[in-house]
């Protein structure tokens, strides 16, 4: 029995990698080999090159970093402080406060694209890669984390640092940031991803290559290549558009997946 | 900023000098708990509550091609949606996709999750083929998957052309292309689900295990009467996130069907993207938006009541 069930696992894990090994099968195959039915020996890396000529998959890139980090960066910051007055502090109005935090929980910002697309031409940053950002500089799931962290690191601490005279933002960065260190990794991972493939809402909002992520600058590409004889294309600049992220993973996996068990994500 | 807080929830009775200086401190502890909320807040009510609001506000009205300026039109959105096949059609989708994909996904999470604990061969490899879709973007995801389900030259084709089998049209029969995309979904976050169970099996002491199997308690015992009810408030979790994954993730409708066939495909997120910046009915999509978060808003109600019931195997 337990011999069957592992052997069913195993068998998961071999079918969970066929999808990605397919692909880059298919990309370093010759273009016009990719419908084939035929198996040969035939490599060349043409495809790549050929998508990253064809589309500014440069320009993608540095958008999709700049608006990653963008987002991250205020995140952290909006979240740390929040999740301090959430974790320490009793005040006036903390229950309407948590209710207005948990709402974002219950509907995310993902289901709202169209009242917050005409919100943002209100504006008038629609197409603006602070337009794609804004929406996701509070997040109450990095709150809710970070909150339950700052709850479980002992009020000693503050109190020691308070009378060696420190203030709010250096006890924040002296005791509370280096103890929370899993839980900003493990959240920095979530968040970094998430918008990393963000896809709906910068299709929306973007309209001009200069603020295109790469996601939507590659469903562009697969788009205007829909016919067979691309898929070789399609699949290696598809391969671009990920290999960072799965660059990094296969690297950090470890730290990866450790830095979740280790922040108290439950 | 210096400041000496002594109210907090954890510390006991407060020594009181002078009532003066008291309510001047938690005077003090109220404005700096509101500032430093204030910039989430401020983002919060400019894109999450103002736009709900918003949206309640605008699906009375008609405002689509036809009517370039507002028109109220009381609940007419409403009843029109409620009349219209493509709607209950999208509806029944957007249910049957969450539970096609939810409960096997977290299955499955767990399955992996219990596994990957254990000590396996190739442990290492194992993790992360199971959590490597989690990383890659779902636009990807639908270009690999894409090739895959194509008819005849796809991979699962090819493959199934092994046994003698024809050409299954995966994405162009409107009864296979949504089972096609649960399963596709399932690939992309098992692995997500499996890590917050790992972190939960971690929680689990190894001690209760071992009163198990003194008391002699084979490997299906232990799982239903330690490792799942220890799991519970893990579950309850990774069941909020995958529930509002099957509703907020439509991106490989985009590249892979745009809704089709006749709608077979079409999710609520999607139909909602159509009508607002294709059909160009404001009014509408207002409407469905409405629809979508009074559906996440009775959901995750049920949910918290649950939460609050089943809390207490933790």
């Amino acid at each position: 029995m337990q011999r069957v069930l592992h052997f069913c696992m195993y068998l998961v894990a071999i079918i969970w990698g066929i999808p990605l090994i397919w692909a880059i099968y298919t990309a370093i195959r010759p273009a016009d080999q990719a419908t084939s039915l035929k198996t040969d020996f035939h490599f060349t890396l043409n495809n790549f090159i050929e998508a990253w000529q064809t589309a500014p998959f440069g320009q993608y890139y540095i958008n999709t970093i700049l608006i990653v980090c963008g987002i991250l960066i205020v995140q952290l910051i909006t979240m740390t402080l929040a999740a301090y007055a959430f974790a320490r502090l009793r005040f006036i109005g903390g229950t309407i406060a948590f209710l207005i935090v948990l709402i974002q929980i219950m509907v995310p910002v993902e289901t709202l694209i169209f009242p917050n697309y005409m919100i943002l031409s209100q504006f008038s940053l629609v197409d603006t890669k602070i337009g794609i950002m804004l929406p996701y500089f509070a997040s109450a799931f990095g709150i809710f984390l970070l909150r339950q962290a700052f709850k479980s690191i002992p009020y000693e601490l503050e109190e020691a640092a308070r009378i060696d005279g420190c203030n709010l933002f250096q006890i924040l960065r002296h005791v509370y940031l280096p103890l929370a260190k899993p839980t900003y990794i493990a959240f920095g991972l979530v968040s970094v991803s998430t918008h990393w493939n963000d896809f709906l809402w910068p299709l929306i909002v973007t309209s001009s290559v200069e603020n295109r992520p790469l996601t939507v600058g590659l469903s562009i590409f697969a788009k205007s290549s829909e016919t067979g004889a691309q898929w070789a294309e399609v699949t290696a600049a598809t391969l671009i558009v990920i290999f960072p992220l799965l660059l990094a993973f296969f690297i950090f996996q470890r730290q990866f997946v450790d830095s979740f068990l280790k922040s108290g994500i439950k | 900023m210096k400041s000496n807080i002594s109210i907090q929830r954890t510390t006991a009775p407060i020594p009181s000098p002078k009532l003066k200086t008291q309510r001047y401190k938690r005077a003090k502890v109220n404005v700096q708990a509101w500032l430093l909320l204030l910039p989430s807040l401020i983002f919060l009510g400019i894109f999450t509550i103002y736009p709900i609001i918003k949206t309640i506000y605008l699906s009375f009205f008609h405002l689509n091609l036809a009517h370039h300026t507002p028109e109220f039109a009381g609940f007419s959105n409403y009843s029109e949606l409620f009349s219209n096949k493509v709607f209950h059609k999208v509806l029944l989708n957007t249910f049957l996709f969450a539970i096609g994909t939810v409960p096997t996904s977290m299955a499955l999470g767990l399955g992996m999750a219990i596994f990957v604990n254990k000590a396996i061969k190739a442990k290492g490899w194992v993790r992360t083929l199971f959590f490597y879709p989690v990383v890659i973007p779902m636009i990807a995801v639908a270009n690999f998957w894409l090739f895959i389900y194509t008819p005849n030259y796809g991979l699962l084709d090819k493959f199934l052309h092994l046994f003698g089998a024809g050409a299954h049209n995966w994405l162009g029969d409107p009864g296979k292309v949504l089972p096609a995309m649960m399963f596709m979904m399932m690939w992309k976050q098992a692995g997500f689900l499996m890590v917050f169970y790992l972190a939960g099996l971690q929680n689990i002491s190894t001690e209760l295990y071992e009163a198990a199997d003194i008391d002699g308690a084979n490997a299906w015992h232990k799982f239903r009467k330690i490792t799942f009810p220890l799991l519970m408030p893990t579950t309850l979790f990774v069941f909020i996130i995958s529930l509002t994954n099957s509703f907020k993730i439509v991106d490989h409708i985009v590249i892979m069907t745009q809704g089709g066939p006749d709608n077979a495909s079409n999710l609520l997120l999607y139909y909602i993207y159509e009508t607002a910046f294709q059909f160009l009915d404001k009014g509408m999509a207002a409407t469905l938006t409405v629809i979508l978060i009074v559906i996440l808003f009775v959901l995750s109600v049920i949910n918290f009541i649950s939460t609050d019931r089943r809390i207490h195997y933790s």
